[in-house]
């Protein structure tokens, strides 16, 4: 354990209040990422995934513990700091994808761009800098389409390639093949796979175990707990579609 | 971010919904070309009175037949007063610190020379003292004399266009044209006065007062009520007796035509009066122009609210995508602010063209005198910025104000 620690929490809670009701949805996790790490998240609905994940994100404060993502202490700051955090250190991946349905895929690309503040990029080379990463995740001529022009797997391709255009320390996907078809998905899979074998940080959310499979790492939540964390033993998995379905 | 981008980003959000968008303007349209408008009349009439004032002079008084309540109950009675030359004449000869009087009574009529001929021409029977009255000038010939007075004489002095008009470059003095029925020898012509007011000197001519009831409006009734005259000017030497002069007529004329100075059924009024009188008209109009531009401006700012509302609404789910790759809450309010901006200068643009096509119409068919001025376009401009962003902001602060997570999930 080398690697310097991208994510490092430390026994955080998140508590909603629901009327008079407290609801915990984070019951003091305490986690370390190392750079470089393929993460996958676990667990049955209501075990504070979602929660998780919003926190890793930086869409979110914790109620109480610390958060240090990159030696940044997330879990005070505001919600501009947050917004400029998200823009330069998380690229994320949703399930269902989340583009602008009237912008086309380069433009959906770039939006990550549009709002960072500091290292102005020309317009000649964004582009450039987007064409190449539509290419980089298997989107050749689809530059001027728009999502609603392309395949599901083609739509989470673009938003993978939006999660990239910033260079983020951290790449976090939530359930990315939820709404796919094995073949898509298993595609989608190797992309994300790929980029962690390039040295990414990836934090990926899944309740199905052939897409934690591709994870080196494995924890599971219970109750806002972390019921299990393990090392992914049968890496490398063979990389077919046969092995899959 | 760059403004760029803000505006392209806003743009993209408006031309979705190209239609919505116009409707959404309307009300600053009509509100921006109502300021528009109503600047334009309000410089315009500023323009003529101050024209008047300039053509005129200032040291006229107006004496003419009143419109009060007491004219009515004495035409019922049969009873009324009409302004004579008698009057005119006793005004002159009375009343110290009057430098000239000039009796005006007016009528249409077709004017003829040959085979030319002019209709509706502006016939002025009037007093010898009328060019120095009036201010105009003789081009050639003469004006009519007290001679002509005394003996009706069938003579007409001609206005500078309506001599041109006739006789193009021949000299009229000496010819002979018809005034209506009657033949008239030309004996002068006027020089050039221009318009002022509703006035065009250059129009009219002038005929002896006397001839003017022999032959024009002679009626047995016109003759028991003393042949009444339009309007009696008189003007007055000193600037500063004006008041004095005003009291003195009303006194002069209460006493001759049997009743008190509240009662007079004359008025005595300055030019600037008359003027403000004219003005007053116009200024009414531009009030209710002022209404229905703040009215609009106000409405249409409420119609952009409403809309940025909707789109809001709408376009949440957009919001969460951008706020979780790293829009800040400013950055949203600016995207919202920009495109309500936006709505309403565009808006203004619109407006503007509206407006000064409004002040054309205006001056070509209401016949009223228009400036556009420079000043009214960016005051325009101006208050539709701030209807955008006063409208744009409880908008743009809600999206701004949305949580990323709810925004993500809503549908």
């Amino acid at each position: 354990m080398s690697e310097t620690a991208l994510i490092k929490i430390d026994q955080i809670t998140k508590i909603y209040q629901m009327g008079h009701v407290q609801v915990t949805a984070l019951d003091g996790i305490s986690l370390s990422v190392q750079t470089g790490e393929f993460l996958a998240i676990m667990g049955p609905s209501g075990s504070g995934k979602s929660t998780l994940m919003n926190i890793l994100g930086c869409l979110d404060r914790p109620t109480t513990g610390t958060y240090l993502l990159d030696g940044e202490d997330i879990s005070r700051m505001s919600r501009d700091q947050l917004a400029r955090i998200r823009n330069r250190k998380v690229g994320f991946i949703f399930q269902s994808y989340h583009l602008l349905a009237q912008a086309t895929a380069i433009q959906n690309v770039l939006m990550p761009i549009v709002y960072r503040r500091n290292g102005h990029v020309s317009t000649k080379d964004r582009m450039e800098l987007a064409h190449n990463i539509l290419n980089s995740v298997g989107l050749v001529d689809r530059d001027q389409h728009k999502p609603t022009e392309m395949s599901g797997g083609q739509q989470q391709r673009v938003a993978i390639a939006r999660a990239l255009i910033n260079s983020p320390a951290l790449i976090l996907a939530d359930e990315p093949t939820g709404n796919l078809d094995s073949h898509s998905g298993l595609e989608i899979m190797e992309i994300l796979q790929n980029l962690h074998s390039q040295g990414r940080t990836i934090v990926m959310i899944t309740h199905d175990a052939r897409n934690a499979a591709f994870a080196e790492r494995i924890i599971h939540l219970q109750d806002g707990k972390i019921s299990e964390d393990n090392h992914n033993s049968v890496l490398p998995i063979p990389m077919t579609e046969g092995g899959l379905s | 971010m760059k403004l760029s981008e803000l505006l392209h980003i806003a743009w993209e959000g408006i031309s979705r919904n190209k239609l919505r968008a116009l409707l959404t303007m309307l009300g600053v349209i009509i509100g921006v070309a109502a300021v528009i408008i109503m600047i334009a009349i309000s410089a315009g009439t500023e323009a003529t009175i101050a024209e008047n004032i300039q053509n005129l002079g200032t040291n006229l008084l107006f004496v003419t037949q009143g419109m009060g309540a007491q004219m009515i109950s004495r035409s019922a009675g049969m009873n009324t007063s009409f302004l004579s030359y008698d009057d005119a004449q006793a005004i002159s000869e009375s009343i110290s610190g009057v430098s000239g009087v000039v009796v005006e009574r007016d009528i249409s009529e077709l004017i003829k020379y040959g085979s030319t001929s002019i209709d509706s021409v502006s016939v002025i029977g009037t007093t010898p003292s009328y060019p120095q009255v009036r201010d105009v000038a003789q081009d050639s010939g003469r004006f009519i004399t007290q001679n002509d007075i005394n003996n009706s004489a069938k003579v007409v002095v001609l206005g500078y266009n309506t001599a041109q008009t006739l006789f193009g470059d021949q000299d009229p003095v000496g010819e002979k044209i018809y005034v209506g029925d009657v033949k008239l020898t030309v004996v002068g012509v006027m020089d050039k006065k221009g318009v002022v007011g509703s006035t065009d000197f250059d129009e009219r001519v002038y005929i002896p007062l006397t001839l003017m009831f022999e032959k024009y409006t002679f009626s047995p009734f016109a003759r028991i009520m003393g042949d009444p005259v339009g309007t009696i000017l008189v003007q007055v030497a000193n600037l500063d007796e004006m008041e004095k002069v005003t009291t003195q007529i009303q006194i002069l004329l209460a006493k001759r035509h049997e009743t008190t100075v509240d009662e007079l059924p004359f008025t005595v009024r300055t030019q600037e009066d008359i003027i403000a009188t004219q003005a007053s008209t116009t200024a009414a109009f531009r009030d209710l122009l002022a209404w229905v531009a703040a009215v609009s401006l106000v409405v249409g700012g409420i119609g952009i609210m409403n809309i940025m509302l909707v789109s809001v609404t709408e376009r949440t789910r957009e919001i969460g995508i951008r706020q979780a790759t790293g829009a800040t809450p400013g950055d949203i309010r600016g995207q919202f602010l920009t495109e309500a901006l936006l709505l309403s200068l565009t808006g203004g643009l619109i407006g503007v063209i509206v407006g000064i096509g409004g002040a054309w119409l205006f001056s070509e068919i209401g016949d009223m005198r228009t400036v556009v001025l420079p000043n009214s376009i960016l005051l325009a401009f101006i208050s539709a910025a701030i209807v955008g962003v006063f409208f744009g902001f409880y908008p743009a602060n809600t999206a701004a104000k949305l949580d990323p997570i709810e925004a993500l999930r809503h549908e």
